[in-house]
């Protein structure tokens, strides 16, 4: 337990260290924030309720954009998993597409959309589609074929076969990218309203940033750091909690 | 797989490639949808020829490669030096590891407001965030895997005395190698994101600009001729990294 807390040295000697310099007229910097002042915006922020609605734009978007990566990326890796003559077909033009970098689309997007949540998420579903459709198409193939035998003796329909079978199997693997493409999601969402979109968490630092209101723009960072923390820590959470085919690779 | 039936399986990826643009040409000439935003592929490869023809391409594209390259390299030895410090003591370890889980899940773009401030709107903002961003995968991997080498290694080093610079490179550093290339192959990925994003944010020459500024009058092929090269380069970095891979770690599979 006393390990634990040993993590928390290190931060706390620095924003002491910082404070510090704060009192020493010298050593003054007006673009760093006193640590005191990051902690008030941080608190007025979040009581106010400034920051709260941003983090639910910023979420929005997210979460959208994660949501159709999720659905076409699902739908297209099982079947992709189970036909892999298909799979050898359509791979290669997936894999010339999945190198473009997301943010490269911010323009396009712009275009099409406008701004607001409906450009972000676009974004947001390209950046994420390509983790969940891998994993997805990889976790069907390495389902047991004797899995698959049952399933074609017991004459199950598609239908039955996809929900009693071919999901189950595979959900422990998928669960993993989904995981990855959540982390991704939010990423790309903050990265979208710094560059240009006007809203949420990212707009609200590069505005504090242009107001100088540099105290404003740390206790953003911070809190952009929390959120994102608490999404991996949440998902991983839920990961452990539900998925039976990672708590059984486990070793106990 | 027979030989036949691949040569039949890439002839049909071909064939798949060929009808999607096929398709979408013929959407787009007959106004399906708007060839204001997905112009023909005709008319996006000739703007995309035309452009590497007069040369127009490469001055933008090559300030993007070397702003990668350039905050990648400095985040990668930064990031092996630095593994190998936190990975080298548990103390270290104990010390820092919280403050690193805390930081890895942070979107590196944040930084990019506190960045400008330190640096302005100028090249080493755009270096400064594109090394701090892509830090993180390598170094995470490099703390793993300079702590998962096998521990009857070093007794065999200690019993050579061999020098501690002689230990690092011929006993860690070949054994966390396979841990840090598959770091750097995530961060160069967010290197060329972050490359794309501070030229976009900061107005600095190259693809990221060169795209926006496209956007911004309208001229749709030519957006979609930087779209196409950027995904050259992050295909072509990524290939040129498994190369050297594979080089690298050759002798892993003679084992």
């Amino acid at each position: 337990m006393a390990q634990k807390w040993l993590g928390a040295v290190i931060p706390i000697a620095m924003l002491a260290a910082w404070e510090a310099l704060w009192h020493i007229d010298a050593m003054r910097m007006e673009s760093l924030s006193r640590p005191w002042d990051v902690g008030q915006a941080l608190f007025h922020g979040l009581t106010g309720g400034e920051l709260l609605i941003a983090t639910a734009e910023t979420f929005q978007a997210a979460l959208l954009g994660f949501a159709i990566a999720a659905v076409i990326g699902l739908a297209v890796g099982v079947v992709l998993g189970l036909l892999p003559w298909l799979e050898s077909v359509v791979g290669p033009s997936i894999d010339a597409m999945r190198p473009v970098p997301s943010v490269a689309l911010i323009p396009l997007t712009l275009m099409i959309f406008g701004f607001g949540v409906r450009m972000e998420a676009a974004v947001v579903a390209f950046a994420c589609l390509w983790p969940i459709l891998i994993v997805t198409i990889s976790a069907v193939r390495s389902i047991d074929s004797a899995l698959l035998n049952v399933a074609r003796v017991l004459e199950m329909t598609t239908y039955e076969r996809m929900v009693k079978i071919i999901l189950p199997a595979a959900l422990g693997r998928i669960a993993v990218g989904l995981q990855l493409a959540l982390a991704i999601s939010l990423v790309v969402a903050v990265t979208v309203e710094i560059v240009l979109n006007p809203r949420g968490l990212g707009h609200g630092m590069m505005s504090a940033q242009q107001a100088m209101r540099f105290d404003q723009m740390y206790a953003q960072l911070l809190w952009i750091g929390v959120v994102g923390w608490g999404l991996s820590y949440g998902s991983q959470t839920l990961l452990d909690k539900w998925s039976p085919a990672r708590r059984a690779k486990e070793p106990s | 797989m027979t030989i036949k039936a691949r040569r039949l399986s890439r002839l049909g990826a071909i064939a798949f490639a060929v009808m999607l643009l096929a398709i979408w040409q013929l959407l787009s000439v007959l106004e399906v949808i708007s060839p204001l935003f997905f112009p023909s592929p005709l008319r996006t490869f000739s703007e995309l020829w035309s452009q590497i023809v007069s040369g127009r391409i490469w001055t933008p594209f090559s300030s993007t490669v070397v702003r990668m390259v350039y905050g990648w390299l400095a985040a990668s030895l930064l990031g092996v030096v630095l593994g190998a410090l936190i990975a080298g003591s548990r103390l270290s370890k104990l010390l820092l590891t919280p403050m690193l889980e805390f930081i890895r899940p942070m979107p590196a773009s944040a930084i990019i407001p506190v960045a400008i401030l330190a640096f302005g709107l100028s090249s080493q903002m755009s270096t400064a965030v594109i090394a701090f961003g892509s830090i993180w995968p390598v170094l995470l991997a490099a703390v793993q895997g300079f702590s998962s080498v096998e521990p009857r290694l070093y007794e065999m080093a200690d019993a050579m005395r061999m020098s501690a610079w002689d230990r690092f490179r011929k006993v860690s550093l070949p054994g966390a190698m396979p841990d840090i290339l598959a770091g750097a192959r995530v961060g160069l990925a967010v290197a060329l994101i972050l490359a794309v994003v501070t030229e976009m944010q900061a107005s600095l020459p190259g693809l990221g600009q060169s795209i926006l500024m496209a956007q911004r009058s309208f001229r749709t092929p030519e957006l979609y001729a930087g779209v196409i090269m950027l995904g050259a380069i992050g295909f072509g970095a990524s290939m040129l990294l498994q190369w050297v891979e594979r080089r690298l770690l050759k002798w892993r599979s003679a084992q």
